[in-house]
């Protein structure tokens, strides 16, 4: 195994303390709960009979390592605890919901990328013309933004005024049935089904969360990938390519932009972040049933293992695309996990 | 074949425009090899750039003509430029690693410039790439071609800068200071290429360098610059011993050479007698088997492995190596900022190695070994006025203060050679030789008696250096300070020292007198140190 | 084309010769006032942002008595009327004043960034700097720390600690600080981390400071200006996160006036077309993180005017 093949396993090993943090974390914020956790966990409905056997399934009667230990046998068996609104399992619960959350954020990354990057590219090659300052503006009111209130705006303008967006309520319309589950993404799942109708639909809710996301994200990526070109082309290295003559479509792209990409996608990581943050504000204005409202509504029910058990597999998620981030950036850059970077 | 006509190139700044390069005249004949000789600011690098036409997006040629070989170099279009540009004219810059796109593969890095220029199809790009990689001496070029930029030695990387300049078989090769940044006998094998692959292909070639010495003996012609005109050209025999003009004499005069003395780098009218310094026999420092070992990622690094050596009182000892040869580690050491593994620093006969460096800020002898860094600029406190950094060791070390205080920091800038009206400036505000001078003005202010000397005039300018290093000459006859000087350059060591170790690997190869060690060197290395060194013509 | 920016070696800042006048020896403050004044002007957005930042201030201390009504006042013969002459920003559905309940939470919504920000700060400092001068043992184990924060979605785990920890404002200010803590312990570490070995460091400890000193007098003042940066872009996302947990429903409670919570109860009527309950709250939250942003960007031009990004 060469050096970039042991980095590339020393870096997933790395995730696992990371993973085993998380954990402590959440463990340390669900003993946390003020009064007694057992009482908070078993709601406002409880009887003493159910707080009892709620301290019971926690161990809180044990000492903490020992709760801890129990705590990590029942992650293991992928139990997060029962919900009190819904009365599933958690993890039942997060599963079903997940894919939802999932469309939402990869087509409003998708859309944020196809647009910041070249908007980063070009006012980067073009300092100081229209481009750049409307990159700008863009970056500086892009991140000024509250989702929340984009929302509200863009259904405003889109459903109340023009009325061309559907109602903001969900993934799909009530007249349509909801396409058979693969995946459980709507748009690949009507796909399969062959149901265009279904498709046009879901795509038709899906376009203003969509863009709320994507216009709270474009900020970073714009500006990143605009910082990044700018400092690769200013490097030595675009100058020997054009004391070589090289044309300016090699030296932008095959020598700047390869370079530039790569504190775009580290970048990526903190994006991600941000945009798992904002995808529960932008459920809750959507009515969009995924994970982040489901958070929401346990939040106002004072559900807390489901809350929890959202704030850990959030976690868990992320900690998962940051690696495949890391991953990626091994792949573009030869310099990973040699001495050199 | 080249010829410019009061070329003049301007730079838009914050002040409005600034002018770089101010009517320069010169010819280019086939199969010559000009040089282009100016200490920083002199507009040399812009002369270069102003002919390949890739100024910065503020710069633009204000007046004049360049024509190449009937091609009028300023109004031709982009494109014609750019079929110019690798295929007529090339270019090799300064530090090299940073020359080479980092994430390409060298051997596709030249390609880019074969298919550029239509000197190779797909088919036989590869082929043709290690060909070139083969012309600029690069061992193994096949599985060079598969490398990284990182993975190549800084040599290495000059060389694959001369491959991607020369696979199109330019006729013109600027070379823009191309041996900054390497070791001196890595830089004496790259010019050595260049040149006879130059020689050898009848190609004219501009090197553009603040090394009077490197030029001469890589030149058939040179053309000296200062302030964005030239002030003298000829051939550099001739610019050695009858130099006309009077910024030629002097920068001539401050070039380190053999024969000359500390005194003969300043200009004639400012050569004052040396005033003698006298050494003891007894010893201020000692240090005795000292090792230093890092961990490092892949075991262990040997920095240090066991040097011994004596200074004595009023000695200057010169510490001598390239890069990597564990001489900073030594004298960080010495001066405690870094423990040892183990060994002894026997200063005045009390073992400093035993006192961790922690605390060695608040020990009593802390005063008494004091620092000049290499770099005047990263080791003034940008945040600190002059006054202020100079008063720091002693409001920390003695108990001046008040009007003694400042009377104290106007004595020292006085022996600096400081105008007490630049006190109260900030280190941005202040030129090169101003900040060396207050980086020795804060080392010997409290009085110390050893003084570790890490390379003071690395950054400066030839004519500035000369100036520092006879100031420090001075003082350590006034103040009877001994010194360690560790620098790369022989040259510059063998002026001001007495007594010269030469470090290779950790270890000392190579101590003695300075005289023996430089006109008798017995270790190999040594020798190649010295040959290394590019040699002016005796004047 | 545009050519791309190539800087010939030493030119524009070509060194001065030695000895010669260098500049007009201005004293340092007129010239850092010099140099503000042309960011200024370069720039003129920076100048409205401080004017803006100025405005919210002002809005924070004295809005509570300036308002003309009272921000918690219900009237029911006047609900959901549209802005008019005697309602700048109309009522909302019990008939209070959007206008005095926007200007009158501009003192909570600025007090939890603030609050928020300068814990964050302050914890955030000493850990990087100590982190970041002592390295080794301490500095991993920061490090390991702040980076299983950094492994949570950071709003994510601003919900689950005021989850865990109760749903008050002080919760929400803990919780922002914490959330906050490893972007300036980052930031801090990487500063002092580049002038741990920097020659004045060194020159400093041979002039006979402690570590301590060292890390606080030389080192520390260094690495302020990009923190300040920091700080500005940090208040603009403190208030945002803060809107975004009352939004949800977490730390304000009902009917104190606060941006995040009127959004969330004007969003229930924008489908009915009463716009105005949610725009204006909406807008003065993002004129306010827009003012942080711009005085960040602003900040960062003063300080250093190369990093224009």
């Amino acid at each position: 195994m060469g050096a970039r093949g042991r980095a590339t396993l020393v870096r997933v090993l790395q995730a696992i303390p990371v993973i085993f943090g998380v954990i402590v974390i959440s463990f340390i914020l669900t003993r946390a709960l003020p009064g007694d956790p057992a009482v908070q966990f078993a709601g406002a409905m409880a009887t003493d009979e159910s707080i009892q056997q709620v301290r019971e399934t926690l161990g809180l009667d044990k000492p903490l390592p020992q709760q801890f230990v129990l705590y990590l046998s029942q992650l293991a068996q992928g139990d997060l605890g029962q919900s009190l609104s819904t009365g599933r399992p958690v993890l039942t619960d997060l599963a079903s919901r997940l894919p939802a959350s999932l469309e939402l954020t990869l087509v409003a990354l998708l859309l944020s990328c196809l647009v910041s990057v070249p908007l980063g590219v070009l006012a980067a090659t073009r300092p100081g013309s229209w481009v750049d300052q409307l990159c700008r503006l863009l970056v500086t009111a892009g991140v000024s933004l509250p989702t929340f209130f984009t929302g509200v705006v863009l259904i405003y303008i889109f459903y109340y005024l023009l009325g061309i967006a559907p109602s903001p309520l969900g993934r799909l319309d009530f007249v349509y049935l909801d396409p058979p589950r693969v995946t459980g993404f709507f748009l690949i799942d009507s796909a399969l089904a062959g149901d265009g109708e279904t498709w046009f639909a879901a795509l038709r809710q899906l376009i203003l969360p969509a863009c709320t996301l994507a216009l709270f994200t474009l900020a970073p990526i714009a500006r990143m990938t605009r910082a990044a070109m700018l400092s690769a082309l200013s490097a030595d290295y675009i100058r020997t390519a054009r004391a070589a003559g090289l044309t300016r479509g090699k030296i932008l792209y095959g020598y700047a932009f390869r370079n530039a990409l790569l504190p775009v996608v580290t970048t990526l990581g903190m994006v991600f972040s941000f945009v798992l943050g904002a995808n529960v504000l932008v459920e809750k204005v959507f009515a969009w049933p995924g994970i982040g409202s489901y958070a929401v509504e346990a939040l106002v029910a004072s559900d807390y293992a489901a809350v929890q058990g959202f704030v850990l597999s959030m976690a868990l998620l992320f900690v998962l695309l940051n690696l495949v981030i890391d991953l990626a950036y091994s792949v573009i850059d030869p310099r990973f996990g040699t001495a050199a970077k | 074949m080249l010829s410019i006509k009061d070329l003049q190139v301007a730079f838009k700044t914050r002040k409005g425009e600034v002018n770089a390069v101010r009517g320069v005249s010169f010819e280019l004949a086939r199969g010559e090899r000009l040089g282009i000789v100016g200490e920083s600011g002199s507009g040399k690098s812009v002369t270069s750039y102003a002919l390949m036409r890739i100024l910065d997006a503020g710069g633009r040629i204000k007046a004049g003509d360049a024509v190449y070989s009937g091609i009028d170099l300023r109004n031709a279009s982009e494109s014609a430029m750019k079929d110019l540009r690798g295929r007529e004219i090339s270019m090799i810059f300064q530090n090299p690693r940073a020359a080479l796109n980092p994430i390409r593969k060298v051997g596709h890095q030249i390609e880019d410039v074969l298919r550029r220029h239509a000197r190779a199809s797909r088919q036989d790009a590869r082929d043709k790439a290690i060909a070139a990689l083969e012309a600029v001496r690069i061992n193994d070029a096949a599985a060079r071609y598969e490398a990284y930029p990182f993975e190549l030695s800084g040599g290495m990387c000059q060389r694959v800068v001369c491959a991607i300049a020369l696979a199109c078989d330019p006729k013109l090769l600027i070379m823009d200071e191309p041996t900054t940044g390497l070791d001196i006998t890595t830089q004496k094998a790259v010019m050595d290429l260049v040149d006879d692959l130059v020689k050898a292909r009848g190609m004219s070639s501009i090197l553009i360098t603040h090394d009077l010495g490197l030029a001469s003996e890589y030149c058939d012609r040179i053309v000296v610059m200062k302030d964005g005109q030239i002030v003298e050209q000829g051939d550099p025999k001739a610019l050695f011993t009858r130099p006309q003009h009077p910024y030629t004499r002097k920068l001539v005069d401050a070039t380190p050479r053999r024969g000359a003395t500390i005194r003969a780098l300043l200009p004639a009218e400012e050569r004052r007698p040396e005033l003698p310094h006298a050494v003891k026999d007894t010893p201020i420092l000692e240090v005795k088997d000292l090792v230093k070992t890092y961990q490092g990622k892949s075991g262990p690094v040997h920095a240090v492995k066991g040097v011994s050596f004596t200074i004595h009182e009023g000695q200057s000892v010169g510490l001598v190596g390239e890069s990597g040869c564990g001489k900073s580690t030594t004298s960080s050491m010495l001066v405690r900022l870094l423990d040892p593994s183990s060994g002894q620093i026997l200063y005045r006969g009390t073992d400093l190695a035993t006192i961790p460096s922690d605390g060695f800020a608040r020990h009593p002898l802390r005063p008494k070994i004091q620092m000049v860094f290499q770099d005047a600029t990263d080791s003034l406190n940008p945040r600190h006025s002059a006054r202020q950094s100079i008063a720091e060791p002693l409001l920390r070390m003695t108990p001046l203060r008040g009007a003694l205080l400042a009377a104290r920091v106007e004595e020292l800038a006085r022996l600096t050679g400081l105008p007490a009206h630049l006190l109260d400036r900030f280190p941005h505000q202040l030129s090169g030789g101003q900040k060396a001078r207050v980086g020795i003005a804060r080392a010997i202010a409290p009085d110390p008696d050893f003084l570790i000397l890490d390379e003071p005039t690395a950054a400066l300018d030839v004519s500035i250096q000369a100036v520092v290093l006879n100031l420090l000459a001075d003082l350590r006859a006034t103040l009877g300070m001994s010194y360690l000087f560790v620098s790369h350059d022989l040259n510059v060591v063998r002026l001001l020292c007495d007594h010269v170790i030469v470090m290779k690997s950790g270890e000392i190869i190579e101590a003695g007198p300075a005289e023996d060690v430089m006109d008798a060197p017995s270790h190999p290395y040594t020798r190649a140190l010295l040959a290394a060194a590019p040699q002016a013509p005796a004047a | 084309m545009t050519e791309t920016s190539l800087t010939p070696d030493a030119l524009v800042m070509a060194a001065p010769a030695e000895e010669a006048p260098v500049r007009a020896a201005a004293k340092p403050r007129a010239a850092m006032l010099g140099h503000v004044l042309y960011v200024l002007r370069e720039n003129p957005v920076t100048g409205l942002a401080f004017a803006m930042f100025a405005f919210f201030v002002g809005s924070a201390l004295f809005g509570v008595w300036l308002v003309p009504y009272d921000p918690l006042a219900t009237d029911a013969t006047a609900t959901l009327q549209p802005p008019s002459a005697q309602h700048w920003f109309g009522t909302d559905n019990l008939g209070r004043d959007v206008f005095s309940r926007v200007i009158v939470a501009t003192r909570l919504d600025l007090m939890i960034s603030v609050a928020a920000v300068a814990m964050s700060f302050v914890i955030g400092s000493v850990l990087g700097a100590v982190a970041g001068y002592r390295g080794g043992l301490i500095d991993v184990a920061t490090s390991r720390v702040l980076d299983t924060i950094m492994a949570f979605p950071l709003f994510v785990l601003a919900m689950g600690i005021v989850a865990a920890l109760g749903n008050t404002v002080a919760n929400i200010i803990y919780a922002t600080a914490i959330i906050n803590i490893p972007f300036y312990a980052r930031l801090v570490r990487a500063e002092v981390n580049i002038r741990r070995d920097a020659g004045f460091t060194l020159a400093a400890k041979l002039a006979g400071n402690s570590d301590a000193r060292v890390l606080a007098f030389h080192i520390f003042p260094n690495a302020l200006p990009p923190m300040m940066v920091q700080v500005s872009l940090n208040l603009g996302w403190a208030i945002l996160n803060a809107a975004g947990l009352s939004f949800i429903g977490l730390g304000v409670r009902p009917p104190t006036p606060e941006w995040g919570i009127m959004v969330a109860e004007g969003a229930n009527y924008i489908v009915s077309g009463e716009w105005w309950l949610a725009l204006f709250p909406g807008l003065w939250l993002m004129l306010a993180v827009f003012t942080f942003n711009l005085m960040g960007d602003g900040l960062r031009d003063i300080v250093d005017p190369r990093q224009r990004t």
